[in-house]
């Protein structure tokens, strides 16, 4: 049977055309995607250089007055806020604080689930992925009943400290920080852990030195990211925190907005800049690593 | 070195028992093999010995000694583990020099022999590596000189080869049988191919469902298997195993099945002869056979079904009704499909297993 053969075609001209378009439109896309994004970023950044703006981005006045909040006092109406310093510092404390109860208990829990046989370890499991689904304001009130009753019981003070609110944001955050340590620590062989007892390690040693180096980066994903939740954080705190001492920025933010009718951008723009400052530099530093983190495993080794 | 005894050794996990009344010894010095199919409890033994399982009943005894009890790193062993299993986040000198880091050498003489178990392997380059970087084979060499750098009394590997590509694992076979050798470690090898059990060790303990069905040197498991599952598993290419009837004809014992009849060894007649209407296995090696292209006495006539060259010899089927033979001809002769040839067996080549699977052919009766 002869079959005339089949020919192959050049591309044209106009097939390379339509080829680079057809290239460009993912990018074009992109572009168009992110320009809502891009252009807030620079209102907020031309708003906290300016006194007023026109046309959206156009500056009138290029100033600094915005920015002073950095060393003075802001006043605004009668009542004086808290010093952009004072609640910079409760913002760093409480995220530290969010981080240090997830870190401690993740992983703890992480090494449970995945190496512990106990009765109900399948339903736990569903229930930590149920819990991170879970939208944590509709037990605002119910907390507040917890946070109070154990006020009263213990005599310390969970209510308006930030303290208590850490508790409440980091038991929000631990299954699913829990579940990433989890996947960790499924993904050490037993054998790796086998032959530390027989290479001479006790307990404590298989942990320490051959165990732990290998959680690292699981280690310093759940930290990153509860860091930035409790960094973050907003509702929790409007709704427990109410002494002005205990403002974190994202309170402050709150506050130089709510004041009567009339609200100074330029400064809102400038405060929330200072806020989100160092998760943007923070970001830019470690996005590689985190990349490799939220991909599920480690790299390396077997 | 030290010797090994294993003692009625049971280990159940739940209601499944991996391992049931194993018992068997290992000499001092000495290369032996555990040797069966996946799940068959091999590697839950080895792990009794490593001390990291403990067992459920039984004892194993190290020199005579009762080291059920033991904790893995005071017993002196190293293993091999199948996934190699080494430390992700150490280069490879560190992965080596762990144990001896951990018992506290002195950092010149942990330096001094890491080098000389590295050089063994022939892998000093590869020392400031990452187990990442390394290839199956570079790796498998890395485990094996962390745990022989602790100069251990025993020497577990647990199915060193399997992960390797075919050419890589016909030399590390014999650069591992080199190396016990000259470091006369009394070693076991975990191991499901049974090419590396023959090659390697002095002694191989054929297991299956946890159960130890023979342990003896190669030879004797390959010339005298115990029962239908030793004279299955060993052999490559495999025993043809027939179901045969024992019957009387003509006053003659012979073997029977739709096709194809034998008539009885001289050696097995009076065993045979109680057993008539029983049903049998009939075992013969492929190579055991030959074949004519006259009438031998005994020999059975069959035409080629199909050939099989294998390069060193050809595997040539035949077809009896339901029964299906293959014979291994040597190289030099030339079989074609349709052939009418003669298979010429010899006696004390013919196995022949009992109902209940055990071998006819050994004196004693009891296996």
């Amino acid at each position: 049977m002869t079959k005339e053969k089949r020919r192959y075609a050049a591309p044209t001209t106009l097939a390379k055309v339509r080829g680079k378009m057809a290239r460009s439109v993912p990018y074009i896309l992109l572009i168009i995607s992110s320009l809502p994004i891009l252009s807030m970023y620079l209102w907020l950044f031309m708003s906290s250089l300016s006194s007023k703006v026109m046309f959206g981005f156009i500056p009138a006045g290029i100033t600094v007055r915005n920015w002073r909040f950095l060393w003075e006092p802001i006043q605004m109406g009668g009542a004086a806020h808290l010093s952009v310093w004072k609640a910079t510092w409760n913002t760093l404390i409480f995220a530290l604080m969010v981080m240090l109860l997830v870190v401690l208990v993740a992983t703890l829990a992480g090494f449970a689930l995945s190496r512990m046989q106990f009765r109900g370890r399948e339903s736990l499991m569903r229930l930590i992925i149920i819990l991170h689904a879970f939208p944590g304001i509709t037990l605002l009130i119910a907390i507040f009943y917890v946070l109070y009753f154990l006020t009263r019981v213990t005599h310390l003070k969970f209510l308006d400290s930030l303290w208590g609110v850490a508790l409440v944001k980091a038991s929000l955050e631990i299954p699913w920080s829990a579940w990433i340590i989890k996947g960790f620590f499924d993904n050490i062989p037993w054998e790796v852990e086998w032959s530390a007892y027989i290479d001479g390690c006790n307990r404590f040693q298989a942990w320490y030195k051959v165990i732990l180096p290998q959680l690292k980066p699981g280690i310093a994903a759940i930290s990153i990211f509860s860091f930035l939740a409790g960094w973050g954080e907003f509702i929790y705190l409007y709704t427990f925190i109410f002494s002005q001492e205990n403002q974190t920025l994202s309170l402050l933010i709150k506050a130089l907005i709510g004041e009567f009718r009339f609200t100074d951008y330029g400064l809102l723009a400038a405060v929330s800049l200072f806020y989100i400052f160092p998760v943007l530099v923070f970001f830019i530093f470690t996005q590689k690593g985190l990349m490799q983190v939220s991909a599920g495993g480690i790299k390396g080794g077997r | 070195m030290a010797s090994i005894r294993l003692e009625r050794l049971t280990k159940k996990f739940g209601k499944v028992i991996a391992v049931n009344g194993l018992s068997l010894e290992v000499q001092d010095g000495e290369f032996i093999s555990l040797l069966g199919p996946s799940g068959c409890g091999k590697t839950t033994t080895l792990l009794m010995i490593a001390g990291i399982y403990r067992p459920t009943e039984g004892n194993v005894y190290f020199d005579d000694v009762l080291v059920n009890d033991v904790a893995p790193k005071d017993r002196y062993v190293g293993l091999v583990f199948q996934s190699y299993a080494l430390y992700p986040h150490m280069k490879v000198y560190e992965n080596i020099a762990f144990p001896l880091r951990l018992a506290k050498v002195p950092k010149k003489e942990i330096d001094r022999r890491v080098r000389e178990v590295a050089s063994l392997t022939k892998i000093e380059e590869l020392l400031d590596r990452m187990p990442g970087q390394l290839s199956g084979g570079q790796q498998q060499r890395v485990a094996l000189c962390r745990a022989l750098v602790k100069e251990p009394e025993i020497l577990l590997l647990d199915e060193p080869l399997s992960n390797l590509d075919a050419r890589l694992r016909i030399e590390t076979r014999a650069e591992i049988k080199r190396l016990q050798r000259e470091l006369g470690i009394t070693s076991i090898l975990v191991t499901h191919d049974q090419v590396e059990a023959m090659t390697m060790a002095e002694r191989i303990a054929v297991m299956h469902s946890g159960v130890l069905q023979q342990y003896d040197p190669p030879g004797v498991l390959y010339d005298r298997p115990k029962n239908l599952f030793v004279a299955s598993f060993i052999g490559d290419p495999p025993m043809n195993l027939i179901s045969m009837k024992v019957m009387e004809r003509e006053g003659q014992l012979i073997l029977s099945a739709d096709g194809f009849h034998l008539p009885v060894p001289e050696g097995l007649r009076e065993r045979l002869s109680t057993l008539v209407g029983e049903e049998v296995v009939l075992g013969l090696r492929p190579e055991d056979m030959t074949l004519a292209r006259e009438e031998r006495p005994g020999s059975i006539p069959g035409e080629v079904f199909l050939t099989e060259p294998l390069g060193g010899g050809t595997l040539v089927h035949f077809i009896f009704g339901d029964v299906k033979l293959r014979v291994l001809a040597p190289r030099e002769q030339p079989v074609d499909v349709g052939d009418r040839l003669w298979i010429v067996l010899q006696e004390e080549k013919v196995h022949v297993f009992g109902p209940d699977g055990r071998s006819l052919r050994d004196s004693d009766a009891a296996a």
